[in-house]
């Protein structure tokens, strides 16, 4: 890499729930709803000097069988009024909400961005999701269901209405389009970013589009070094059409990281959270999800159903079906047989979670690595434990990545575009 | 002997977007005493103002006891959004959240989200009633003791303690349960203003659900027939609350206050509306109401920590608890 100069790393802190990330049978597992856990991990990505904070979006709890998930972590506060208040406690740190544009219109959103942008000095982000199924459209006016293939056209159209709004700050702003038919000015002036920072979580090609017609991060899956080269180059490959250069859009995949004193330590820890996290009810309901049908009397320790899956089934909803189940249930009968794996052991090879794992000098080199051969340009980090669960991060690895020059010893400017080495449009 | 009554303020300033001009100016008000402070909102063009629910989650934080009741209107927004994100300011603020119940009524606002035509106040008010119901039902969707992280099973809620609301009205209709957990309030207090002469709509609505009534009503004697009449029907829970202008630019005008206010009979307290809150709130908190203490009109310091808890009003039962439906249960065999 001689010649190239060190690329800095971004950094943003995932407040964890309503997943099976969380171990919250871990007795430091505090609250998920009291504002003094948000503050405490919000606090605690401020001290690391991290780029945002970011909190997630599920519009109605999870079912299985037709009943209400029970396993894990549920229940999460509304997140633009939560950033709000953090807004108060912290000074610098990017605040980014999931908010989804299936069951939002735009001059709202636009308003509520632009007040959370004002109200924390240019902080705001916000995450475009596009979950668009009948079953969340049960809490909503709108109801139902937009086709897999207008979500992102919704989306895209939201987006761009949403900035015209931003930027109509003399005069009313007026939109025509397929999905939006709207007019109207927002009673705030030009907020301090302009337009808040947008990102884009998705992976589809007409995700990837999106982000790259509109985005300014994408929150990506793509955790492996190879991976994460292919979706970086992907992503970056499209700017161009849209007139954009390649760093004007950040590549942050979600992980996971265990940490401990030496690499040998870290392993044996990320193996035990992982049976914390994939206990004997969330494997059963793994399997379901595929299977789809009641594996309740199934043994969890034992090898996998031997029966075939059933093909249309309407046992799981609030989720994506992982894809053919019959080809995916011979698939990880064979990795299972290979591995000589029980339904449990399987479930937990296949969701292992955990990106980053051993001691903190281990961890920061991976980071550092992972960015340098850009397969990622920073990460957005979710603990395993709510709230103390980046404390180990800020302290041990945030440090290291100092020291090696790649990440910043203190903020330089005050809005999350700066943050980023973005510019802020409407200025000249 | 006295009564003690409540107190709020209005904090609307046109033209002030910034954050620390409403929290200074909700800091004044605690220092007073105040039971809570509102703030007005509309989907309006003008004037500059952020929106009201996001500014005072944004001061919750520098301020330690005094309620925050901000405008948020029901025709053209989500009802399940306007539901957690109450119920997010009652946990940010711990406790401390309320609701002014607002309509957008104009052609303009409709416009800007292009998703129906202006429709008359008296359909948006029963549409706000809707919006309302829906809202205390799925802030009691979770039990209080839903979350009961049990090891030994792997549960880490109870699903029977959560709660489908099942709402079908004409504008929408709502599944549930909630995404958040009940607010630390139970349910959030909730407020409506009023003239004495109002639409059968939204006085409807106020005595179906609200907790404090704003009564604009000058005159002291139609004031009072009014306050008789939403008692009658909404029970003695209800707080009512009149508003009074005030402007206070010396000693005479604060004297001339406090007389009006401890020669009020038959209210429960009053909301302030300042001309210029920045003068007006502290000349109040300084000169009025000192003198009100002394009377033993207005309480020193606060009695709890909840807005609830300054109003004088029970935290009550989520209506899906065996608690509540035995209640119910022998209420109706009686
Ligand atoms: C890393 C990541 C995080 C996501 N987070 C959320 C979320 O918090 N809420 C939500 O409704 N959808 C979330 N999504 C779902 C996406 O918005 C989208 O609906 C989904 O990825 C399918 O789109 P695709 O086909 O383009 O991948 C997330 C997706 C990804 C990849």
């Amino acid at each position: 890499m001689t010649g190239r100069p060190l690329k800095q790393i971004h950094l943003a802190a995932h407040f964890p729930g309503v997943n099976n990330t969380t171990v919250w049978t871990d007795p430091r597992s505090g609250s998920q709803i009291d504002f003094s856990s948000f503050r405490h991990l919000a606090e605690t990505a401020e001290r690391g000097k991290f780029d945002f904070f970011f909190l997630a979006e599920g519009l109605r709890l999870r079912e299985v069988n037709g009943r209400i998930h029970d396993l894990d972590v549920v229940g999460r506060p509304e997140s633009i009024t939560l950033l709000n208040a953090l807004a108060a406690v912290t000074d610098r740190l990017g605040l980014a909400a999931t908010v989804n544009a299936t069951f939002n219109e735009p001059y709202e959103l636009a308003r509520r961005f632009s007040s959370l942008d004002h109200l924390s000095g240019g902080r705001a982000a916000w995450n475009v999701v596009t979950s668009s199924d009948a079953f969340t459209g049960e809490n909503f006016r709108r109801g139902g269901y937009l086709d897999r293939a207008d979500r992102y056209t919704r989306a895209a159209e939201f987006v761009q209405t949403a900035r015209e709004f931003w930027d109509a700050v003399d005069a009313p702003a007026r939109h025509r389009g397929p999905h939006f038919d709207v007019e109207g000015r927002l009673s705030l002036p030009r907020s301090p970013q302009g337009h808040p920072v947008v990102i884009q979580a998705g992976d589809s090609d007409g995700g990837r589009e999106f982000a790259a017609s509109a985005a300014d991060i994408i929150f990506s899956r793509h955790s492996t070094l190879e991976a994460g080269k292919a979706f970086h180059a992907d992503v970056k490959r499209r700017l161009a059409a849209y007139g954009r250069k390649p760093d004007e859009l950040k590549i942050m995949p979600g992980v996971t990281y265990v940490l401990a004193d030496t690499d040998a330590d870290a392993q044996e820890l990320a193996a035990e959270i992982r049976r914390a996290q994939v206990g004997p009810g969330t494997t059963i309901n793994y399997l379901e999800q595929v299977w789809g049908f009641d594996l309740s009397d199934h043994d969890p320790d034992g090898p996998l159903p031997a029966a075939d899956p059933v093909v249309d089934s309407s046992l799981v909803q609030g989720r994506t079906r992982l894809g053919d189940p019959v080809a995916l249930a011979a698939e990880w009968r064979a990795i299972a047989a290979a591995k000589k794996l029980t339904s449990r052991e399987l479930v937990i090879e296949l969701t292992g979670r955990q990106s980053f794992i051993g001691s903190a000098a281990t961890v920061a080199g991976q980071i550092d690595e992972f960015v340098q051969n850009d397969a990622a340009d920073g990460f957005i980090l979710v603990p395993h434990l709510t709230p103390g669960g980046l404390d180990g991060f800020v302290d041990g690895v945030v440090p290291l990545l100092q020291e090696r020059g790649v990440f910043r010893q203190d903020y330089t400017g005050t809005t999350l575009r700066s943050h980023l080495g973005l510019p802020t449009p409407g200025e000249r | 002997m006295p009564r003690q009554l409540h107190f709020s303020a209005a904090l609307d300033s046109p033209g002030h977007v910034s954050a620390p001009h409403y929290a200074a100016l909700a800091r004044t008000a605690e220092q007073g005493g105040l039971d809570f402070v509102t703030l007005d909102d509309s989907f309006a063009a003008g004037p500059h103002r952020p929106d009201a629910l996001a500014t005072f989650a944004r001061i919750a934080p520098e301020t330690t006891r005094i309620g925050l009741v901000p405008t948020v209107t029901t025709t053209h927004t989500e009802p399940f959004h306007t539901s957690i994100s109450v119920n997010t300011l009652d946990w940010v603020s711990e406790g401390r959240a309320g609701w002014l119940v607002g309509v957008s009524g104009t052609e303009a606002e409709a416009r800007a989200f292009g998703r129906r035509d202006a429709a008359p106040e008296s359909d948006l008010w029963s549409e706000a009633s809707d919006a309302v119901e829906v809202a205390a039902r799925l802030w009691d969707s979770w039990e209080d003791d839903a979350e009961i992280r049990d090891v030994a099973t792997g549960r880490f809620v109870d699903r029977d303690k959560l709660h489908y609301v099942d709402f079908e009205g004409t504008h929408f209709s709502v599944r549930g349960p909630s995404i958040t957990p009940r607010p630390p309030q139970g349910r959030p207090v909730v407020v409506v203003a009023l003239t004495a002469a109002d639409l059968p709509e939204r006085t409807g609505l106020a005595v179906r659900h609200a907790d404090v009534v704003l009564l604009d009503e000058p005159d002291p004697a139609a004031a009072r027939s009014a306050v008789g009449r939403l008692r009658l029907e909404a029970g003695e829970q209800l707080r009512v609350l009149v508003r009074v202008e005030v402007a206070l630019p010396d000693g005479v005008a604060a004297a001339a206050l406090t007389e009006r206010i401890a020669g009020a009979a038959g209210v429960d307290g009053f909301h302030l509306v300042p001309a210029d809150p920045v003068r007006d709130l502290a000349a109040f908190v300084r000169d009025v109401a000192p003198a009100l203490r002394e009377r033993g009109i207005l309480r020193a310091g606060y009695p709890g920590r909840t807005l609830r808890d300054h109003l004088g009003l029970a935290r009550p039962l989520s209506r899906y608890s065996t608690a509540a439906r035995t209640a119910i249960a022998a209420e109706v065999s009686r």
